[in-house]
């Protein structure tokens, strides 16, 4: 992309000048309606749940914030949906990182194994809430193949609790993590792990001197964009969990406010707090990141 | 079974029909070649003729199907690559982007669990050689491609390793750093002294740099000898014309005399040139370089001129003899397109080789 | 010095240890693996069976779920539904996803950086975070509960996913060849008619059907702002497993039967042209 204007790349009639001069053209404005739109439908819609929040029903303005910081049923929809999310975003992360690795190299393995994992993103969070609790059930068929091969006596509770949520989204989380991190480890280049063999590292020392110090970064940013898709949970929680009490996710609340409260000042506060929560975690994890290596993962310029 | 890499030095590195095949394709077809202490060897030769592959076998990074590698009287095809303990300088570099000069060269050293004060000054050492001292604590990613060749030559040398493999380490480089390099890379080797493998696709980096140079095509061993030997006395077509010698003319054969030498003609050729051929047509091989216009001598091709280029000292003329076969020469003196002239040839300039296809 | 084998791949047989770690590694893929399959196979049994209850598989098989499910979940409608919003949706976002990500790609502006941040804040953000203002105001404005809210809500994540997907597609066309174009005498209209359509044909296909298959799933938003009549599959299946109490749960596993047929069909057809790595179209940083 050169900042000199393509030939004829300008739409007839443009003046040079100042727009020039900020590399803005005729092309430059095919961003525009894209721009628009999120400006319209997303942060317009932000900064008007921001400035709701601070106009309670009734109260001072800051007054949803307080009860909601005091309540215990809501303040507790924090560390209940951060029990959730963190542990499933790190299983997510660490089983996806050895297996991602291990199917490095481009092969007919990679590519089946991709597109199978492939299948519970698509089918979703609704379904595979469903499915467990079925499959998961008293009489569903895993909690029968456990007590036929005697490895238990008797079926133990994995549904309507939060077991139950946390494997829901590692079903659907952990093929997310996996396609991300297989896209960051074929990135980086194979001739080193070789060079680093021919300098006597085994394949150990080659996957903690060579690959992992180059797969951090990537591997924060995946951690964060599972951490999103996790935070957010919402339909798992509800069918699958104990939407009462240990899995009360923020989701939850926000939307009782808003559709069975009827109260939308306070369900925005309520969604301001869990984007302001998961801004802290995702903000903490680049910050960490800061401190290895960013460069280009290619190898040098052979 | 991990034994860690070797270490200590060797007389005698041997290939023993070392074959490789795989998914259909011979890479490898029967390598012989033996390799004495100290020497520089050149491996040279055509893109796909295998001479990566055999380095990358006697590096450990591919098995072999067939043959063996043999250290003095320990076998060493057998050993993964972080058991052989040899130093390898790739095409790329494949410097770590995440680690700094110091750490890069001391990586190898860090394997063989070296101590840190020992470490420091071999890897100070080893920067005086390739004289990056001033570079120590950069990343290779701010490094020009001169220097980040430099560095992975550090790296492959400070470990002391019994071979140096290169795989065609200057190709990446500019003309002018090329050249500066080769002379960097024989003054480092006779240094050290460490026996070198040295691959490469270029002739005049084959000629400079190696004691002995292995001409390979199509995965056999096709000739070896000093640069001498292959510049003077081409063992077959295929090396002849790798070699530089860039004219092939087909000619019939008139009759074998004593002392080695045939005799050839062609319309408005008449040849003398070393070499015995049973077939009654041959080839002869004839350097550019070697061809002089208008000169007196019985060794002469009669051609017309099609074009002239112009290359400062000289103009390299492109001709065709009576039978419309193509002959490049080289003329001190301007040369117009259609002049008929007379090239002559000293009879030991002209190789002969037997004409497989008639 | 042990005798060393060969790998069918032609590579060295790797040391013990990680011989054992790989087999452990793939025993976890395949457990995996097979426990998803199980739960869809599961619920597809189900929906199958006359009675099931305390036994493997259930005592008869039928087919009457289907229809009761149809006429329960009025599923002629929500299917209709369904395909209007993701028709719509694929083809809006590609409208405005498709131009932005080649204004990006090609050009450097003053306020490039803030535009890209703006563009990627979707992804970021959660859902409901948005997706409740963003319903709130829908409905001040009476679009909220109709087919045309939900369409807008599910627009706000795919717009910045077709930016993000559409974007290494076009760093791939040498900008050169619309240079070449132009000088051989083609006009805008031409280039874009002639060069860009055809060369950006394969990655307009690919984002349309990541963008189809990612709608059919997408829940919060499509949740937040649908009305009893705009409600896409997915919603009538949470909605019909909330109430899951009182209706038999055969007729609620065949309309989950129904979502994961549509789903995966949609997917196959997507994994002919795409590359199942895009689906999670990376952030670039």
């Amino acid at each position: 992309m050169s900042s000199l204007v393509a030939p004829g790349g300008a739409m007839a009639g443009t003046k040079p000048g100042w727009r020039a001069s900020l590399g803005w053209d005729g092309t430059t404005l095919l961003v525009l309606p894209a721009v628009l739109f999120v400006l319209a439908f997303f942060v317009f819609p932000c900064i008007y749940g921001l400035v709701l929040s601070f106009m309670p029903l009734k109260g001072g303005a800051l007054d949803n914030y307080i009860r909601f910081f005091s309540e215990n049923r809501f303040y507790s929809t924090i560390w209940k949906t951060l029990l959730i999310a963190l542990p499933a975003t790190l299983a997510n992360v660490f089983l996806a990182l050895p297996i991602a690795f291990a199917l490095r190299k481009s092969s007919k393995y990679q590519r089946v194994v991709t597109a199978i994992l492939v299948v519970p993103i698509t089918l979703g969070t609704v379904l595979v809430a469903q499915g467990l609790l079925g499959y998961l059930g008293p009489n569903g068929w895993f909690m029968r193949l456990l007590t036929t091969l005697h490895v238990i006596d008797a079926p133990f509770r994995m549904t309507h609790n939060y077991i139950g949520v946390l494997l829901s989204l590692i079903i659907t989380g952990f093929p997310f993590s996996f396609l991300l991190t297989l896209s960051y480890v074929t990135g980086i280049d194979p001739m080193l792990a070789k060079a680093a063999a021919t300098l006597g590292a085994s394949p150990w020392t080659q996957f903690k001197q060579i690959y992992l110090p180059l797969l951090a970064p990537g591997l924060a940013m995946g951690f964060c964009l599972a951490f999103v898709q996790s935070f957010a949970v919402f339909p798992s929680a509800v069918l699958l969990g104990e939407p009462a009490g240990i899995t009360r996710v923020m989701a939850l609340a926000v939307y009782q406010l808003a559709y069975e409260d009827y109260n939308a000042p306070m369900a925005a506060a309520g969604a301001m707090v869990m984007g302001l929560v998961q801004l802290l975690v995702v903000a903490s994890v680049l910050g960490l990141r800061g401190l290895f290596y960013r460069g280009p993962v290619g190898g040098t310029k052979g | 079974m991990a034994t860690g890499p070797i270490d200590g030095n060797f007389d005698i590195l041997k290939l023993d029909g070392v074959t490789r095949r795989f998914a259909g394709i011979t890479a490898l077809d029967g390598l012989d070649l033996t390799i004495k202490r100290g020497e520089f060897i050149a491996l040279l030769g055509p893109s796909g003729c295998g001479k990566s592959t055999a380095l990358n076998c006697l590096a450990g990074l591919l098995p072999l199907t067939g043959g063996g590698i043999w250290l003095d009287d320990r076998r060493i095809d057998v050993l993964r690559p972080e058991q052989r303990g040899f130093g390898m300088v790739f095409q790329s570099y494949a410097l770590f982007p995440h680690m700094t000069v110091r750490k890069n060269i001391g990586f190898g050293l860090m394997m063989r669990k070296v101590s840190k004060a020992e470490t420091e000054r071999r890897v100070a050492e080893a920067l005086r050689m390739v004289r990056l001292e001033a570079h120590a604590d950069k990343l290779p990613g701010q490094l020009s491609g001169g220097q980040q060749q430099r560095v992975a030559i550090a790296r492959a040398i400070v470990v002391q390793p019994p071979l140096v493999l290169m795989d065609e380490p200057l190709s990446n480089l500019d003309a002018k750093l090329r050249l500066e390099m080769r002379v960097e890379i024989r003054r480092i080797h006779k240094e050290l002294g460490r026996s070198t493998i040295y691959v490469t696709h270029d002739q005049d980096e084959a000629l400079s740099l190696a004691d002995r140079i292995v001409v390979l095509h199509d995965g056999k061993v096709q000739q070896v000898g000093t640069p001498e030997d292959l510049y003077a006395r081409p063992a077959n077509l295929e090396v002849a014309r790798f070699m530089g010698y860039q004219n092939s003319l087909s000619l019939s054969v008139v009759g074998a005399q004593v002392g080695g030498e045939t005799r050839l003609t062609g319309p408005g050729i008449a040849l003398q040139g070393v070499g015995q051929v049973t077939t009654s047509r041959a080839i002869a091989s004839v350097r550019p370089e070697d061809l002089v216009a208008g000169a007196e001598g019985a060794n002469a091709i009669e051609a017309r001129v099609t074009g002239a280029e112009y290359a400062g000292r000289e103009f390299v003329g492109t001709a065709v003899t009576q039978d419309n076969q193509p002959i490049i020469f080289r003329s001190p003196r301007r040369i117009q397109p259609d002049e008929l002239v007379r090239l002559s040839v000293p009879t030991e300039r002209v190789r002969v080789f037997a004409d497989s296809v008639r | 010095m042990s005798a060393v084998t060969l790998t069918r791949g032609g590579e060295f047989r790797a040391p013990f240890w990680n011989r054992v770690w790989t087999v452990l590694l793939w025993s976890l893929v395949w457990l995996f693996i097979l426990n998803v399959a199980a739960v869809a196979a599961s619920v597809a049994v189900d929906s199958l069976g006359t009675r099931w209850f305390g036994t493997w598989l259930p005592e008869g098989f039928t087919t009457k779920w289907y229809f009761s499910a149809w006429d329960e979940f009025q599923l002629g409608d929500v299917l209709i539904v369904t395909a209007k919003v993701v028709a719509s949706v694929v083809f809006v976002s590609v409208v405005l996803g498709v131009p932005a990500a080649y204004a990006l790609a090609r050009r450097d502006f003053a306020g490039k950086r803030t535009i890209l941040l703006l563009l990627v804040l979707p992804v970021l953000v959660p859902t409901i975070t948005y997706g409740v203002p963003l319903a709130t105001l829908l409905y001040r404005v009476n679009l909220g509960g109709t087919i045309w809210g939900v369409i807008c809500a599910n627009l706000v994540p795919t717009v910045p996913f077709v930016v993000l997907v559409m974007t290494p597609f076009i760093e791939q066309i040498d900008q050169r060849l619309e240079s070449a174009a132009r000088v051989c005498g083609a006009g805008t209209w031409a280039v874009f008619r002639h060069v860009l359509v055809p060369l950006l044909a394969p990655g307009i296909m690919a984002a349309s059907l990541l963008v189809l298959v990612r709608s059919i799933g997408m829940f919060e938003l499509t949740f937040l702002t649908a009305g009893p009549d705009s409600q896409t599959l997915v919603v009538s299946l949470y909605a019909a497993a909330f109430s899951a109490g009182i209706r038999a749960n055969q007729s609620l596993d065949a309309l989950a039967v129904v979502y994961m047929v549509s789903s995966l069909f949609w997917l196959i057809i997507a994994l002919r042209f795409v590359n199942p790595v895009q689906l999670v179209a990376r952030v670039k940083d």
